[in-house]
């Protein structure tokens, strides 16, 4: 099977640093896959890795089968990055830039699909502005747009929506969301959790160059989160047996975490024996930042 | 065909965009050095018999404006490049060393010709000039300009900062153009300096294509091509295996 991304032990070290330390993952085609861990944890180098802007120390990486160092003109025509840093070349408008991305993988003819892509982004009344005069959010867009020259069918997002407004969040979401729809694989980086939750069917979270969680997005919340039950009764103590749940307590509130529904009512069958009265209840849904902190921890 | 083209196109396009200060101003530069050393000094210098020293000077600026903007295109545009984080655009797509190579050179010579063609277009109205052997100037402009971009290519992948092309610049380019003969013949110097200017490679830039002009010229023209022709082979060997590895480009 030819999955759109593969990547087979790859190890980055960067003299005594090691940025990658034998990750191994593969995303399949038309996959939204996340790629989640905290600062320095290894998302970028990755990325580089197989975008082809670093080498790998070790390991191996493919992108839509074609490894990214021994075929690596056919992996790079295959693959749109939206690089985390905002730059640009002050020297060119936003069309002469897109043309240029275009003419660099060989597509001189390509105004067409270029225009297209200005207007999907809302970037048509830009179009002959140089890239100097355009706020972030608009260059953003470009880099989104660069990314999509020619028309890869895996497109990896590196914190795309780092310092964007909600206006342009969500316009961006909807954008990647139809290209996910029309067959594309999307693999995207986000410090923004719930976006990941949402978005992603399956994720990846890195710790210090590993992957330490690695499961669709559902298995995680299931495995990792459950229910948190907010709790507040008359008489404010909590009836016996219930105390290994307990997460935190506050002036007779306690926050239990429940593997599932099904557990809700041994919780409320408890209260009930115990003849306490239910003053205050709430039920959270699994929540993914959750779900980060406790694998976090864990590694 | 790659992206060659078009990052030939995009290099030729960023200086052109700027050709005031690109073009332009070098022009004037090398015309306020003609102004200056051939009146103040001109009428007590003659290198060459039945030549002024108007006209012995204006090739050796033309070919000191080719290769010093040569080296100034290749070396500021990867720096600004790298600095500003948009390497990466030319980094993400199949672009091939060799290309990536030829473009910054051509593009780097295109600019060097275009300030030489400059100069001598605007001296030609103030000094009268006569091509002894037109094949030779094109022959040093073509390959010395070549050098330049080249060397100009190794500073950039090789600079971190721009205080470090500008050490380059300030510190070995303009030190070895203006000690290569272009204001004065070095058979005018003492031995030691003589023999030390055989040493400069820039030297045969300068001389061949004053040979051009002159049709006399302090070293053979042939002998100097090969040095020009072997500083360039050894040049673009080692720019490609800068490329080819990657070194500070790819991490």
């Amino acid at each position: 099977m030819t999955y759109a991304i593969e990547a087979r032990n790859v190890e980055k070290r960067y003299g005594a640093l090691q940025a990658l330390a034998g990750v191994s993952l593969e995303v399949a085609e038309g996959e939204f896959f996340g790629l989640l861990g905290p600062n320095g944890a290894g998302k970028t180098t990755l990325i580089n890795v197989i975008a082809g802007i670093a080498r790998a120390s070790a390991g191996s990486v493919r992108v839509m089968g074609a490894d990214v160092v021994a075929d690596y003109r056919r992996a790079r025509r295959m693959l749109g990055v939206v690089p985390q840093e905002l730059v640009f070349d002050p020297f060119f408008s936003v069309r002469e830039t897109l043309r240029f991305q275009s003419g660099y993988f060989g597509l001189r003819r390509n105004d067409a699909w270029i225009d297209e892509v200005m207007h999907a982004l809302d970037l048509m009344a830009k179009a002959d502005a140089n890239m100097r005069t355009l706020s972030g959010g608009m260059k953003r867009r470009v880099l989104v747009a660069q990314a999509l020259v020619h028309r890869p069918p895996v497109i990896v997002l590196d914190e795309p929506t780092a310092g964007v407004d909600v206006g342009l969040r969500q316009g961006l979401w909807r954008f990647i969301r139809r290209l996910n729809r029309d067959g594309h694989t999307i693999v995207l980086t986000t410090h923004y959790l719930e976006e990941a939750e949402e978005l992603c069917d399956r994720i990846a979270m890195l710790k210090a160059g590993r992957i330490v969680a690695l499961d669709s997005t559902r298995c995680l919340l299931e495995t990792f989160s459950g229910l948190m039950l907010r709790l507040r009764l008359d008489g404010g103590a909590l009836p016996e047996g219930l105390e290994a749940d307990i997460v935190s307590s506050e002036d007779g509130r306690f926050v239990l975490r429940l593997r599932d529904y099904s557990a809700l009512e041994q919780v409320l069958h408890r209260v009930r024996e115990a003849g306490a009265a239910i003053r205050e209840l709430e039920l959270e849904p699994p929540d993914l930042e959750e779900v980060f902190l406790r694998v976090m921890e864990k590694h | 065909m790659g992206g060659f083209p078009t990052l030939l196109y995009k290099e030729l396009l960023r200086f052109w965009k700027v050709g005031f200060q690109t073009v332009a101003a070098p022009v004037l530069t090398a015309l306020l050095y003609l102004v200056v050393f051939a009146y103040a000094l001109g009428d007590r210098v003659r290198p060459f018999e039945q030549t002024s020293y108007a006209q012995f000077l204006v090739p050796g600026l033309v070919m000191m404006s080719v290769l010093q903007n040569a080296f100034a295109n290749s070396s500021s545009s990867l720096i600004q490049s790298k600095i500003s984080g948009n390497l990466v655009f030319m980094l993400l797509p199949p672009i091939s060393y060799v290309e990536f190579f030829g473009a910054y050179v051509l593009a780097s010579m295109v600019r060097g010709l275009a300030v030489g063609g400059g100069v001598l277009a605007a001296t030609v109205w103030f000094v009268d000039l006569r091509l002894a052997a037109p094949g030779w100037v094109f022959l040093f402009a073509l390959l010395g300009s070549a050098v330049l971009g080249a060397l100009g290519l190794v500073a950039g992948i090789w600079a971190d900062k721009f205080d470090q092309i500008a050490a380059f610049q300030n510190f070995v380019i303009l030190p070895l153009t203006f000690l290569s003969g272009v204001f004065y013949s070095i058979h005018s110097l003492p031995a030691a300096w003589q023999a030390a200017s055989h040493l400069n490679p820039f030297f045969y830039m300068i001389d061949g294509f004053r040979y051009g002009f002159f049709g006399a010229s302090d070293f053979p023209p042939l002998a100097s091509l090969a040095v020009v022709a072997v500083s360039f082979a050894l040049l673009g060997a080692g720019a490609l295996a800068l490329l080819r590895s990657g070194y500070k480009l790819r991490q």
